[in-house]
């Protein structure tokens, strides 16, 4: 079931052309325009808070939450160093930051906050919070992609958000910072010519999009692997799998495609997600659906016996 | 011009936690001085008084930790002064770092590797924050920091591709380093900045440098170690680029953003002996500090 303290769920990309460098693409410009019908949406909603899992920030050691309430610095992407520099200062909801670290550590997880002057805030969430939150008039709360979780640590990563959620009695709107295909062109390109990297990626891309338009999440999070070994996933859609536990794991949703482009060969989606019991189908496929972690099997040593 | 030469071509990992565990000025948080990682900060103390009796004018980078997609990057500005905070340990790395670039063999090398038929780019952007990856290898293997260093990126072709295919960028790129610092009149020292194997822990002790939480992952990991470490000391590297592509595949190694292969494309695939300066585990990996000297370097 939907938590009531979700108010709704979005998807959106995150790569810097949309904010640097709009008005190079037709495409990108859309999608920089397309951020603003979604901001107007999410400030209707009056959430108290923008919770955040960005497929760009990894953790290695379980899950990082930014807890310095306004990390500001500056940056420059790795690769695309030549469209500028992002100057950011964000707000971010400390207390919630404690609440969501204490929740995860309840369910088993490794999770721990970070607030460090210089932090390097990463490339996603900036773009996400400039283009939804140009004003920091909601604060936020991000969380890292572990690069080792895989579905169920992820999982337990969204129901701890709920948790915190129901802790704090705080509303808050869920964001998915994620490509849904992830192959980027290898070689320098005229941004005028970008498009899809393959016809294959385009075509789940829209498979997928099919089925959030439907409010079919929980379908869509469940074949997120398929789809990533088809099509290039962003970091195993892991995104995807956070966003569908935050949202309570069903299809009990009004979908509302914001846009759908290309950039820099990947696809970049915003889709808007909020519940509505009246909808949605019955769920297509059951996964296995675990509460609580308890840490890596060892199968291969009990470690200290090198 | 004299022709220039690659003076020493080393393996030097990056763990921050090294970096902490010795309290430089510029590093912000505290050690706790528990004793941890003792194999591989004397390894490092090594390649320092080996590196102090060497004559060069400048250190090469090969970080796998400025990942890019488009091509092989350089840095680009002269100059860089900057607080780097390690996205993964913050509370263990937060640095202040200052540095120069030698920007103009910067600009031969990256000529030489699109000769080569790599995509490249030289970065521009003075906002442009150096890796830790870069700082820490740096740091560990020349504090000093009073000659250039070059920095090159870890692009993306064993991710997008295969490792077979990210081993022929990676030998090209190495060839095109060592046919610019020739033709700039170079004395360059090359630090690969990986690990072998990387299967990290995801816990972390409550004291970082309690030493009762420093082994490999598993034995697969070890064992791997074990054998690249022989072959790098009986001067078989030809027989590790052989192997790579299933040393990166079984190890989960580290070597898979290009370093070792580059170092070794660099020095010609050397059939003498690499030195191991030292050994050991950080969070699970395993780091091997070692350097091959090259025969025109010592006559």
């Amino acid at each position: 079931m939907t938590c009531e303290h979700v108010l709704a769920g979005f998807i959106a990309p995150g790569k810097p052309h949309i904010l640097l460098a709009p008005e190079k693409n037709p495409n990108w410009q859309s999608m920089h325009d397309s951020f603003g019908q979604a901001r107007e949406d999410i400030l209707a909603l009056k959430p108290d808070l923008l919770l955040i899992y960005s497929s760009q920030w990894p953790s290695i050691i379980g899950h990082q939450i930014q807890a310095d309430p306004q990390p500001e610095w500056r940056l420059v992407d790795q690769d695309f160093h030549e469209l500028g520099t992002m100057h950011y200062k964000l707000r971010m909801d400390s207390d919630f930051a404690h609440v969501y670290e204490a929740a995860a550590h309840a369910r088993g997880l490794t999770a721990r906050t970070v607030a460090y002057r210089g932090f390097p805030m990463d490339p996603g969430t900036i773009v996400a919070l400039k283009l939804l939150n140009p004003h920091n008039e909601i604060p936020a709360c991000v969380v890292s992609c572990n690069m080792y979780a895989d579905r169920a640590e992820t999982l337990i990563l969204g129901k701890a958000a709920v948790d915190a959620l129901q802790e704090s009695g705080k509303k808050a709107v869920a964001i998915s910072v994620t490509a849904l295909s992830n192959r980027m062109w290898t070689e320098w390109i005229d941004p005028a010519d970008d498009r899809i990297h393959s016809r294959k990626d385009d075509e789940w891309n829209r498979k997928f999009l099919e089925l959030l338009r439907e409010g079919r999440l929980e379908d869509v999070s469940q074949l997120a692997r398929t789809f990533t070994a088809q099509a290039n996933g962003d970091n195993k859609l892991k995104a995807l799998w956070w966003l569908g536990a935050v949202m309570g794991q069903s299809n009990q949703f009004s979908g509302k495609i914001y846009d759908y482009q290309p950039v820099w060969g990947s696809g970049a989606a915003l889709v808007g997600l909020t519940p509505d019991a009246a909808l949605g189908s019955a769920l297509e496929y059951d996964e296995d659906d675990s509460d609580f972690y308890k840490g890596d099997r060892s199968v291969l040593s009990t470690g200290n016996d090198t | 011009m004299t022709r220039g030469t690659i003076v020493s071509g080393c393996l030097a990992p990056h763990p921050p936690h090294l970096v902490y565990a010795t309290n430089p000025i510029q590093n912000e948080p505290e050690a706790t001085g528990s004793g941890a990682w003792k194999s591989l900060l004397d390894g490092y103390e090594s390649l320092r008084q080996s590196l102090n009796q060497k004559d060069f004018d400048v250190l090469i980078v090969h970080t796998p930790h400025w990942k890019t997609v488009v091509g092989h990057h350089f840095l680009g500005v002269p100059h860089f002064k900057d607080l780097s905070v390690d996205p993964i340990f913050p509370n263990l790395f937060r640095y202040n770092y200052e540095m120069d670039v030698d920007v103009d063999l910067s600009e031969a090398i990256e000529a030489e590797a699109r000769a080569e038929g790599l995509v490249t780019k030289m970065m521009r952007n003075p906002d442009f924050r150096v890796d830790y990856g870069t700082i820490t290898s740096c740091h560990l293997s020349y504090p000093k920091w009073d000659k250039p260093i070059v920095v090159l990126s870890s692009a993306s072709p064993y991710h997008y591709f295969s490792n077979d295919v990210g081993d022929a960028e990676m030998l090209a790129l190495g060839r095109a380093t060592r046919t610019a610092i020739e033709k700039t009149g170079r004395k360059a020292v090359l630090l690969a900045s990986t690990s072998l194997s990387h299967r990290h822990f995801t816990e972390e002790p409550e004291d970082p440098e309690d030493p009762r939480f420093e082994y490999i992952y598993n034995k697969n990991q070890a064992s791997w170690d074990a054998h690249i470490l022989d072959l790098i000391q009986s001067g078989k590297t030809q027989q590790i680029l052989a192997e790579m592509p299933d040393f990166i595949e079984q190890a989960l190694s580290e070597c898979r953003e290009g370093g070792l292969t580059w170092l070794l494309g660099a020095l010609g695939t050397p059939q003498y002996p690499g030195y191991l300066h030292g050994y050991g585990s950080v969070i699970g990996t395993g780091n091997a500090i070692v350097e091959w000297i090259p025969e025109e370097a010592q006559s």
